[in-house]
C-alpha cells in the first residue's frame, strides 16, 4: 500500500470510529419510554407489596377451591400471627397503586410496540434460542463473571426471555388473579375465577405470582450488582 | 431556527395540556351525570376509588349476576365474624324471637313503612346460594333466603331522585375492636335494585342465626362481606352524598 492510500485508510478508520463513538454516546441505552415507565412501575410495585402484605397478614392462611377459613383445612399456614385491621387503608391504596401500575403498563405496552422496543431490544435472535446458548449465558452469570464492555449495551438471551416472561406472563397473571377475586368483575366474567379453580385458588395463585415477582426482583438486583449497580441505575435514569 | 422550534414546542405543549385538561373536565362532568363518581372520591385515595367504581359500574351495568352454586357446595362451617350485640335491647328482642322488632323504611319515599319479621316473610321470597368472602381472605358458601330489597323499596315508593340506600344496624360495641365495622353502610341504587340483593331472614333453610345477623341482614351478591350489613334496624333512602357510611376505608365493595 502506498503512503498516501495508507494515510487515507487510517483516516477513514478513525473517522468511522469517531462516528461510531458519537452514535453510541448520543443513542440512549434505554429509551425515555422504558426509563420513565420503569421507575413508575417500581414505585407502584413497592406500594402494592406493602399494602398487599397488610391485607395478607389479616388472614395468613392459603386455601384452594372456593372456600376456606379458620376451622377448615388449608393449603399453607404462614408462620405469622393474624394481624387484623390495624389499617383499613391497605385496600384503597392497594387499588390506587394497581391503577398506576395498569395505566403505566398499558402505556409501556402500546409505546413499546410503536417504538419497536419489543422487536429491537427484547425479542431474542433466532440463533440464541437454543438450550446450549441459554445455559451458557445463565452459567456465566451464576459464576458471577462480569460481562464484557460491549455485552452491556444490549440484553443477552436470558435477560430477553426473562423480561418478556415478566411483562407478558407474570404481570398479566397477577392482574388476572387479582381481578378474579372481585365479585363485580366475576359477575361479568365468571371464567376468570372458575378457570383457576375458584375464589381461594385465585387468592393463592395471586400470592404465588407475587412471590415469583419478588424472586425476579432479587435476581434482577443481583445482576445489576454484577454489571455495576449505580452505573446501571444512572443509565436507567438518564439513558 | 432554535428559537422558532422552542416556541413551536411550547405552543404544542400548551395546546396538549389545555386539550387534556378540558378532556378530563368533560369526562368528569359526564361521569358525574351518569352516577359514576363514588361518594368517597376525595383525596389521593379518591382517584383510585373513582377509577375502580366507574369501571366496575360500567362493566356491571347489565345487572350481571354473581356466581351461584349447587346445594352440595354449601359450606359445612359458615364462618362467624364477631359476636352479635349483647346489649339489653338486642338480647330482649332475640329472646322473644324478634316479635317486637320492626324494620322502618324512611327518607325519600312516598310511603314510609315499617315491617315486622312476619310481614317480611310474607312478601315474595327468594333463595340464592352464593359465595360470601371477607376482605381478610376467608370465604364460605351458604344459601340465603329473603325478600328482594327492590320489592321493599317499591312498596315504600322510593323517589326517582334517590341515590343511595343506607342501612343502619343495631349498635354492636361488643364487636372486637380489631374487626372493622362501619356504624352504618350504604349501596347505590344499581346495587339496591339488583335481583340478588336481599333482605335475608333465612340461612341454609333455617332462621338467620344471631351470629350471622339476626333478624335480618343485607345480602349482596357482588360485594365483599363487610358490605352485607347485619342486625338491620333501619333503612334510609337518600340523595345525599355525605351519608354514605360511617367508618374508614373504601365504600365500594365489589372488589
Amino acid at each position: 500500500m502506498s503512503a498516501g492510500s495508507q494515510q487515507k485508510y487510517v483516516r477513514l478508520i478513525s473517522e468511522a470510529n469517531v462516528e461510531a463513538a458519537v452514535e453510541t454516546a448520543s443513542t440512549p441505552r434505554h429509551i425515555a419510554l422504558v426509563r420513565i415507565t420503569h421507575w413508575i412501575v417500581v414505585l407502584s410495585v413497592l406500594g402494592l407489596l406493602v399494602t398487599g402484605t397488610g391485607i395478607l397478614v389479616s388472614h395468613p392462611r392459603l386455601y384452594w377451591g372456593e372456600t376456606g377459613g379458620v376451622g377448615t383445612p388449608s393449603l399453607i399456614d404462614l408462620p405469622i400471627p393474624f394481624i387484623i385491621g390495624p389499617s383499613v387503608w391497605n385496600r384503597p391504596f392497594h387499588f390506587f397503586f394497581a391503577w398506576v401500575l395498569v395505566l403505566t403498563g398499558l402505556t409501556y405496552m402500546v409505546g413499546s410496540f410503536i417504538t419497536q422496543h419489543f422487536r429491537k431490544d427484547l425479542l431474542p435472535a433466532k440463533a440464541d434460542l437454543r438450550w446450549n446458548r441459554i445455559i451458557a449465558v445463565a452459567s456465566e452469570h451464576l459464576r458471577w463473571r462480569r460481562p464484557e464492555a460491549d455485552a452491556v449495551s444490549t440484553y443477552n438471551v436470558v435477560q430477553r426471555l426473562t423480561y418478556l416472561a415478566v411483562v407478558f406472563g407474570l404481570f398479566p397473571a397477577i392482574l388476572w388473579t387479582g381481578l378474579a377475586m372481585s365479585f363485580g368483575v366475576t359477575s361479568v366474567f365468571p371464567i376468570l375465577a372458575t378457570a383457576l379453580g375458584g375464589h381461594q385458588s385465585a387468592r393463592t395463585l395471586h400470592f404465588t405470582c407475587v412471590v415469583l415477582l419478588l424472586l425476579f426482583v432479587i435476581v434482577h438486583i443481583l445482576m445489576l450488582c454484577l454489571a455495576g449497580f449505580w452505573r446501571s441505575v444512572r443509565t436507567m435514569i438518564t439513558g | 431556527m432554535t428559537k422558532f422550534l422552542k416556541r413551536r414546542q411550547f405552543i404544542t405543549a400548551g395546546l396538549a395540556t389545555a386539550a387534556s385538561a378540558s378532556g378530563l373536565g368533560t369526562a368528569v362532568y359526564f361521569a358525574d351525570r351518569y352516577g359514576l363518581i363514588p361518594p368517597d372520591h376525595t383525596g389521593i385515595v379518591g382517584i383510585g376509588e373513582t377509577l375502580t367504581y366507574a369501571t366496575q359500574r360500567l362493566l356491571t351495568s347489565g345487572h350481571s349476576l354473581a356466581r351461584e352454586f349447587k346445594r352440595s357446595d354449601i359450606s359445612k362451617v359458615p364462618i362467624v365474624n364477631g359476636p352479635h350485640p349483647t346489649d339489653e335491647k338486642y338480647l330482649a328482642l332475640l329472646a322473644e324471637g324478634f316479635e317486637n322488632w320492626r324494620l322502618s323504611i324512611e327518607g325519600l319515599v312516598a310511603r314510609p313503612v315499617s315491617f315486622s319479621l312476619e310481614e317480611l316473610r310474607r312478601l315474595p321470597a327468594e333463595s340464592h346460594i352464593t359465595l360470601h368472602a371477607c376482605e381478610q381472605g376467608w370465604s364460605y358458601i351458604a344459601e340465603w333466603t329473603g325478600v328482594r330489597l327492590a320489592t321493599v323499596l317499591d312498596l315504600a315508593g322510593a323517589r326517582p331522585e334517590s341515590r343511595y340506600v343506607v342501612f343502619e344496624p343495631f349498635a354492636n360495641p361488643n364487636q372486637s375492636r380489631t374487626v372493622v365495622r362501619a356504624l352504618w353502610e350504604s349501596v347505590d341504587m344499581a346495587d339496591a335494585l339488583h335481583p340478588q340483593t336481599l333482605l335475608a331472614y333465612g340461612m341454609n333453610g333455617e332462621a338467620l342465626p344471631a351470629d350471622h345477623g339476626a333478624p335480618v341482614r343485607l345480602r349482596l351478591g357482588r360485594h365483599l362481606g363487610w358490605k352485607n350489613t347485619k342486625y338491620l334496624s333501619r333503612i334510609v333512602i337518600t340523595d345525599r352524598r355525605d351519608l354514605y357510611r360511617k367508618g374508614g376505608g373504601t365504600w365500594y365493595g365489589g372488589i
